[in-house]
């Protein structure tokens, strides 16, 4: 293809005519205007030139024998199929409806005798600027379809990537119903659930400024960070600031995502919840009045680390209550007439619920019936979170088989937070940490979260605030607990809460030894009825039954030391 | 009717100055042509064959108007009509017209030859 042809290149003109004298006039002329001359005398003859010489113009003779022009025209252009080769007519017809049928043959003007040489020089200009634009235009349209192809095909790999990265977790789990456009990722909605090693779930709802590439790339460190700090423990206030640091530092001025993070304690029936910038959520009680959770917080990735808030409102739950996040798409669908179905929609949705109807397809429903589509929006996510009996649902899965390169069998370490930080920091990752270097472990990190977090928090609330455990038993107690608690924190000082871990082999696996000692006022073991009687008791001055009952049940042997401020438990593992 | 003259002069000056040394053969190959396309149009007329008839006036009509022969052109175009309009019957004394108009333009142009080459 000669792309860069300009208008003063000659050209290869396929003349047709059979008039010999009337040919070689043209085909003079032409010759003196710089062009090179195919010439046939008939349309046959005419055909067969076009195909073996590739002319960019073709004068054709209207009438003549062998093969009309107007076949011959029709042929040629079938020929030169998306090229465009402009056809001219040489003719003396002046019927109109001769060159009507000229023009319907492929004809793209006409030139008519006797020949002028300043017209003839005038016409195939003008068709050559005509021939040119169409190149050029076609040029730009295969690089356009090009460059759409590659697009596709890099958005594509670029979603595998993605799906591996930010995979759906626990999104399946019987309680969690959601709708999520499977290229959401590209409109910038991410949608992420995570079972917490302890028990529980965490669920991310996000919406990035923008659409495309950008939104994707943003999505990928929100998704790795997730998954990565939820498995090890981490809890949602410390997941979203660091998303925050994060997106704060790789996304440029003008983006950001709007977030909504959600923790979920199925045994305590407690939910928190951080909204930056969603549309409100729905509490959605099984008995009671719905509640809204509206938006508290400024958006993902735009205040710095000392200004960020990451603090999570605490509501107390009854198991089938139902939560509702949703990104702005559904509040931006539209009907026919334009207009939007808003907060309104959502409201009536919700409220208008029956006992019987969930939420979630109450809400689609809704959304269907006002666009009046069965499809809507891509970017366009909505989840439903339902608090349920923690029995049946998935845990994290456990991990790989062990590998069979050994870790560290025989160790000790001892680990001590002081002071403030006691009120500012959770070591429980990194603790979780270290015991999962031993890979015996490692399948087991649930149960040894477990056991760490519960030692971890009994040390602190009850040891170290010294807050009295049977406060969470009542709803008024309950808020009451989490202010004091809260309040103490702040306050902390001159306390220490110190783990030691002994780690040995056995011969059927190895041996955990966990001591956790706190500068509390420690707790009657003595009389505690857990510690006395296997059967349950609901409160206890300082360990409140379930968490006794849990580290019993996971630990080979718990042993209560000093005035019931420093624990010991020993927990095995099998090859 | 016919009042168009033998030869355009201006048009075959500016023919002349378009084929240079080709010239000659032009004007041969015109000839050559036309006394071809005279035969056809006889042949056409005897065997009563009005389409081809007309086509062959049509294009004749065109060489003639191209070389600066416009009365001739002139006489092809009201044979091509007689032909279209399939009235065969009466196109012997146009036939003849053209042909004694062609033995004139033939003589115009050996003449200008002579002169061109003198």
């Amino acid at each position: 293809m000669d792309e860069s042809a300009a208008e003063s290149d000659p050209l290869t003109i396929l003349i047709a005519d059979d008039s010999d004298s009337d040919r070689l006039i043209l085909k003079t002329l032409l010759k003196r205007l710089g062009h090179q001359v195919l010439d046939a005398a008939d349309g046959q003859e005419a055909v067969a030139l076009f195909r073996a010489g590739a002319p960019d113009i073709v004068l054709l003779d209207a009438m003549m024998p062998a093969m009309d022009g107007m076949e011959a025209a029709r042929e040629i252009k079938r020929f030169a199929g998306e090229r465009l080769v402009p056809l001219i007519f040489i003719t003396s017809l002046s019927d109109a409806e001769d060159l009507a049928r000229c023009l319907e043959a492929g004809g793209d003007g006409f030139l008519s005798k006797p020949y002028n040489r300043v017209m003839i020089k005038a016409k195939v200009n003008a068709f050559n600027r005509m021939r040119l634009m169409h190149q050029a235009l076609s040029d730009q349209r295969d690089l356009m379809h090009e460059h759409n192809r590659q697009l596709l095909e890099e958005q594509h790999v670029a979603r595998r990537v993605f799906d591996n990265v930010a995979h759906t977790g626990c999104l399946d789990a019987p309680n969690i119903r959601y709708h999520a456009s499977p290229l959401s990722v590209f409109s910038g909605d991410v949608l992420f659930a995570s079972p917490r090693p302890a028990g529980g779930m965490l669920v991310f709802t996000g919406d990035f400024t923008g659409h495309g590439l950008p939104a994707a790339i943003g999505a990928m460190p929100v998704a790795e960070t997730f998954y990565g700090m939820a498995s090890k423990g981490f809890d949602g206030s410390d997941i979203l600031r660091e998303i925050n640091q994060k997106l704060g530092r790789i996304l440029p001025k003008d983006m950001f995502c709007c977030g909504a993070m959600v923790e979920a304690d199925f045994a305590q029936n407690q939910l928190r919840i951080w909204n930056g910038g969603l549309p409100d959520g729905w509490l959605v009680h099984s008995s009671a009045a719905s509640y809204r959770l509206p938006s508290r917080h400024l958006p993902l990735g735009i205040l710095s680390a000392d200004q960020f808030n990451a603090e999570m409102e605490i509501i107390r739950t009854l198991p089938g209550d139902r939560l509702l996040l949703m990104t702005d798409g559904v509040l931006e669908c539209s009907n026919e007439e334009g207009q939007l179905f808003g907060e309104q929609g959502v409201r009536r949705a919700v409220e208008g619920l029956g006992s019987t109807r969930h939420p979630f397809d109450a809400l689609m429903t809704g959304i269907r019936r006002f666009t009046g589509h069965q499809k809507f929006g891509d970017d366009l996510t909505l989840c439903c979170l339902e608090m349920v009996d923690e029995a049946g649902l998935a845990t994290l899965t456990e991990g790989a088989a062990p590998s069979t390169l050994a870790g560290p069998t025989e160790w000790k370490c001892v680990y001590e937070i002081q002071g403030s930080t006691l009120g500012e920091f959770s070591p429980l990752p990194l603790m979780l940490h270290i015991c999962m270097e031993v890979p015996g472990l490692r399948r087991k990190s649930g149960e040894i979260y477990t056991l760490l977090s519960e030692l971890y928090n009994n040390a602190l609330e009850h040891g170290v605030l010294d807050l009295p455990s049977d406060w969470k038993y009542t709803p008024e107690g309950f808020g009451r607990y989490y202010s004091e608690r809260a309040t103490r924190l702040g306050k902390v000082s001159g306390h220490y809460i110190r783990f030691s871990f002994h780690h040995e082999p056995m011969q059927w696996g190895g041996r955990l030894r966990v001591v956790c000692e706190d500068s509390g006022q420690g707790f009657d073991f003595q009389s505690h009825p857990v510690l006395q009687a296997t059967e349950m008791a609901q409160s206890g001055p300082r360990y409140s039954g379930r968490g006794l009952i849990l580290l019993k049940r996971l630990a080979e042997s718990i042993r209560f030391h000093e005035q019931g401020n420093r624990v010991e438990i020993a927990y095995d593992w099998y090859f | 009717m016919v009042d168009k003259p033998h030869l355009d002069e201006e048009a075959l000056a500016e023919l002349q100055d378009v084929m240079e040394n080709e010239f000659p053969i032009l004007i041969q190959t015109y000839l050559n042509d036309s006394k071809e396309r005279i035969e056809s149009l006889k042949a056409a007329m005897n065997v009563g064959d009005a389409d081809a008839f007309a086509r062959t006036a049509h294009s004749f009509k065109g060489s003639c108007i191209n070389i600066g022969a416009p009365h001739l052109g002139e006489l092809c175009k009201e044979a091509e009509t007689a032909g279209k309009n399939e009235r065969l019957s009466d196109v012997s004394p146009v036939l003849q017209a053209i042909e004694e108009e062609f033995q004139q333009v033939t003589d115009a142009l050996k003449e200008l030859m002579i002169r061109g080459t003198g």
